[in-house]
Parts: C-alpha cells; structure tokens; sequence
C-alpha cells in the first residue's frame, strides 16, 4: 500500500502544481474567447511565472517578516492541503491526518497570513483589501464549517478519504438534499475564498472593487510569482476538492497502481471541465456590490445549515 | 418501486421544496418569486404522487395532477398577468432585510424541526420524519406574509403557507380524500383571483402595490 500511496501523493503535487498555471490559463483563454477576444494561449501563466521568477526580488522599504514569509507560507500551506486531500487516491499513507477540519483550517491559515502580508505594507490598499478580505472569510468560515458537519453525518466521519470513499461506493448518497444543499453552499463558498466573480474580481486593478488584488499590490518578482502560483493553486484544490466530494467516481480507492493513472487523468479532466465550466458563467455575471456580498454568504450559510437539518431529518435509508 | 428509491425521491421532493421556499426570501424580483412558486407547485405535486404510489392508492395520481396544473400552472400564469399589468418588477424595501430575512428563515426551520420531533416520535415513516419540512415552509410563508411589502410577494406568501399546510396533510396522513383537495384548491384559486382583482385596484388607486400605502379606511 505505502508504494503506490506514497506515488500517489507525489503524483497530486505535481499535478497540481503544474496544473495550476494551465488550469488558470484554460479559465482566461475559454473566457477570451467567449468575449470574442483570441486570448494569450493556455501556457501564458506559465510564461508570466517564468518571466516574473527571473525577476530581482525587491520588498518595499519598511516591511517586516510578514510581507517577506507570506508567499513561501502560502505555496506551503496550499501543498500540504494538496498533498493531503484525495484527488487521485484515499488510500495514501496521510490518510488519516486528511481530516476536512485540517483542511479546511490550512486554507483558512493562507488567507490570513496574506491578509497580515497586506496589512505589513502599511499603504492604504494593503489595509483595505486585507480588511476586506478578513470580511469574507469571517462570513465564509461558519458556512465551510456547516457544510463538513453536513457531510460527515452520513459517512461516520470527518476524515476526508473516509467521505470520499462513502460517496463511491454508495452514490445514491451524492444525490440526497443534504449533500446537495451542502454542494451548493461549497460551491459559492469556493467562489469567495477564491476571490473570484461574483465576489471579487481577479483580472482587475480598480481600488473600488478589488480584494486579493490591493492585499498583493506590492509585490513583485519572485514573490509576486509565489503568490500567484499559490492563488492559482489554491483553486485547483478547492474546485479538486468539489469534485472528490461531490463527482467521486474514478478515484482509486484501492491499492491497485493501474488505478492510479486513470484517476489522475479523470481528475484533471474534471477540474478542467468544472473550470472552463465557471469561466463560462462568469461571463454572464456581474461583480456584486461589496454591500451585497454579505447577502449572498448569509444565504450560502443558511444552504449549510438546512443542508445539516436535512442530514439529520431527511436521513433516507 | 423499493423502499429505498421512494425514500430517495422523497427525500429529494421535499428538498426542493423547502429550497424554493427559503429562495423566495433571497430573492427580490418579482418574477423569480412566481417562478419559484412553480417549482414549489412542481415539488408537491411529486411528493403527493409518490405518496399515492407508495400507498397503492392511485386516486393520489389524480390529486397529483390537479396540483399540478393548479399550482405550476394556472396560479403562477394569473400571477404573471398581474404583474404584466402592473409593471413593477422587484420587491424594493422589504420591512427585514435579506440577510436578516435568511438568518430568520434558518431559524424558523430549527423551531419546525423542534416543534414536529414530538409528531415524527409517534409514527417514525420517511414521509412523517419529511413533516418538519412542511411546517417549515407554513412559518416562512407566513414571514414573507409578513415582512413583504408588494401586493405580489404578499399574495407568494400566503400561497406558499398553503403549499406548506398541504405538504404537511400529504406527509402526515399520506395523503387527503380528493374531494378535501378539490375544496381546498378551489378556496386558493378563488383566494388568488380575489388577491388579483385587489391588486390591480390597488394599483389603480396608488400607481403601486405597496401595501402601506394603505392606511385611511373609506366608505
């Protein structure tokens, strides 16, 4: 078991970390082209990465440890989140320290040392994006933390291969209100914590609207390519994660290697699809008003909640 | 069909069911609210159809599609011609707002799920375990009743009450004697012509169908 588990974790690290960059290239590129635009290629964060790495790294004057850590801390926490939650295989030696609550407490850790990265800064837009961004998170996290509660009710558990392997060996599950209930209210908590349409707008620059855009302002070269590959990572994860839980087949459960190719394939196909999927939408969409977003998170919050109502009265079987 | 699969497609009718309801706080167009509605109107109809097949009692089938054609079709149809009429499209100030309104909601449905574990205790069935579902949706109905202020999302609310005491008679005592229905589905649809003809007085008078515009009483 420990060999090709242990082959399947390298195996999610890689991908993700290679993945990322084109994931986020295919999201621009399907959007291009729907605005009627020829787009820059799926390979162009790849090149923005390599031209940004290349870069001298320079920090503003006055900055401390926080402003300096946070891109490594970031890519950090998003590879052990990457490493730890079943893309391609719930039998891997980390099995049991998978727990949703880790998780979902590691995502959280990456967001709030950017946030005190902003704050480090001491310029107007540090403080506000990171003030806006504690904002959304402290919205986010009582939803995030429902949703799990939701899920880990049918399968005994909030160990995250444990959810994962109830969902493929027993899918009529997947289609019960609270599962739903609880993919839905994931789904827009996803869109938050991503900082992506209708919550925040990534490819803008306007003091108004931005949120992780003022936190990073002031970073550049090597650490602004940090950044964004963590960004960029960190939706992979999120939209991998969506799919374990909610689309499970193909995942090996099993310790057979066969397995594991297939499942690596099934998942990037399913990630790229659930991308090209939201770039599509976000086409159709507006960024709300920063006054309105706590009207959305609320109604994703109240999703979990009915969704745990829903696993405790609506049990099924 | 098996046990499992009925208990599936319950449970699953009876999420939608409730969805609609809670959505019908989240939103604030108009003519989503009817839409909504519609999809209630749909939810019901399946959970009275799947009671009936459950039971082996196919009259149940018949209920069904009155249902069906009263509350997905003719009464979102009169509703839209309403606003067609009236012209306005959103429900601008709501007495609580959105977010308060959603929390409340989440709360109401705690408070049916609290009230009916007494209920479900006496008969533990998938249908009857389904019933804090109904009540549920009887106390957001009477919210929005309550809080909303256009003619229209007042008239949704009463509806959606009506869809809630109807949903609670079909999981409660798997399923009324048609002729109970047909009286009920009468009173609503004479309910909701009433409400229409209000209405478009209303608006007549006021140029809206904001209900605080009433307060003089006249001969």
């Amino acid at each position: 078991m420990s060999a090709v588990g242990t082959v399947a974790v390298l195996a999610q690290i890689v991908v993700v970390v290679a993945g990322a960059p084109l994931l986020t290239g295919l999201m621009r590129q399907v959007r291009a082209r729907m605005e009627g635009r020829a787009g820059a290629g799926v390979g162009q964060p790849w090149r923005d990465l390599r031209k940004l790495l290349r870069k001298q790294p320079i920090t503003p004057v006055g900055t401390g440890p926080a402003f300096r850590l946070a891109p490594l801390l970031l890519v950090a926490t998003t590879l052990v989140v990457a490493a730890l939650v079943p893309l391609a295989s719930t039998a891997t030696p980390v099995r049991d320290s998978a727990d949703l609550l880790v998780v979902v407490t590691l995502l959280a850790l990456g967001t709030v040392i950017l946030a005190l990265a902003g704050l480090d800064t001491g310029t107007a837009f540090g403080g506000m994006g990171a003030s806006r961004e504690m904002t959304v998170v402290a919205l986010v996290e009582p939803t995030i933390l429902l949703s799990v509660v939701a899920l880990s009710i049918p399968a005994g558990s909030t160990n995250l291969p444990t959810i994962v392997a109830h969902g493929v060996h027993d899918p009529a599950r997947l289609a019960s209100p609270a599962s739903l209930l609880a993919g839905v209210a994931l789904a827009v908590v996803t869109l938050a914590e991503t900082g992506r349409l209708p919550v925040d707008n990534p490819s803008t620059h306007l003091e108004l609207t931005m949120i992780h855009e003022a936190m990073i302002l002031e970073y550049a070269g090597p650490d602004l390519a940090l950044i964004e590959l963590g960004a960029q990572m960190r939706l992979t994860v999120l939209l991998g994660l969506l799919t374990s839980l909610f689309v499970p087949w193909g995942i090996a459960t099993g310790t057979a290697a066969a397995a594991l190719p297939l499942a690596l394939a099934l998942f990037a196909g399913k990630v790229a699809l659930l991308g090209a999927g939201l770039a599509a939408a976000e086409v159709f969409w507006a960024k709300m008003r920063l006054f309105k977003v706590p009207e959305l998170l609320t109604g994703s919050f109240l999703l979990a909640l009915l969704a745990v109502g829903a696993s405790f009265f609506l049990p099924g079987n | 069909m098996s046990t499992g699969t009925y208990t599936q497609l319950l449970d699953l009718a009876c999420g939608v069911f409730l969805l609609a309801a809670v959505l019908v706080l989240w939103r604030r167009e108009l003519t989503a609210f009817v839409r909504l509605f519609a999809v209630q109107g749909v939810a019901l109809a399946a959970i009275a159809a799947l009671s009936g097949i459950h039971e082996h009692r196919f009259e149940l089938l018949a209920v069904a599609v009155g249902i069906l054609v009263l509350r997905a079709g003719v009464l979102p149809y009169l509703m839209r011609r309403v606003l067609a009429t009236s012209g306005e499209t959103r429900e601008t100030e709501p007495l609580v707002n959105v977010a308060a309104s959603l929390l409340t909601a989440a709360a109401l449905t705690l408070l049916a799920y609290a009230a009916a574990r007494p209920l479900v205790e006496l008969a533990p069935s998938p249908a009857t375990r389904a019933l804090p579902v109904g009540l549920a949706v009887v106390l957001i109905g009477f919210f929005t009743l309550v809080t909303r202020r256009r003619a229209l999302a007042q008239a949704v609310g009463f509806l959606l009450l009506d869809n809630g005491i109807t949903a609670v008679a079909f999981l409660a005592t798997s399923g009324v004697p048609p002729i109970v229905e047909l009286g009920v589905s009468f009173d609503v649809l004479l309910a909701v012509l009433v409400l229409q003809i209000l209405t478009t007085r209303i608006h007549a008078t006021f140029g809206g169908t904001d209900i605080d515009d009433l307060r003089e009483l006249h001969d």
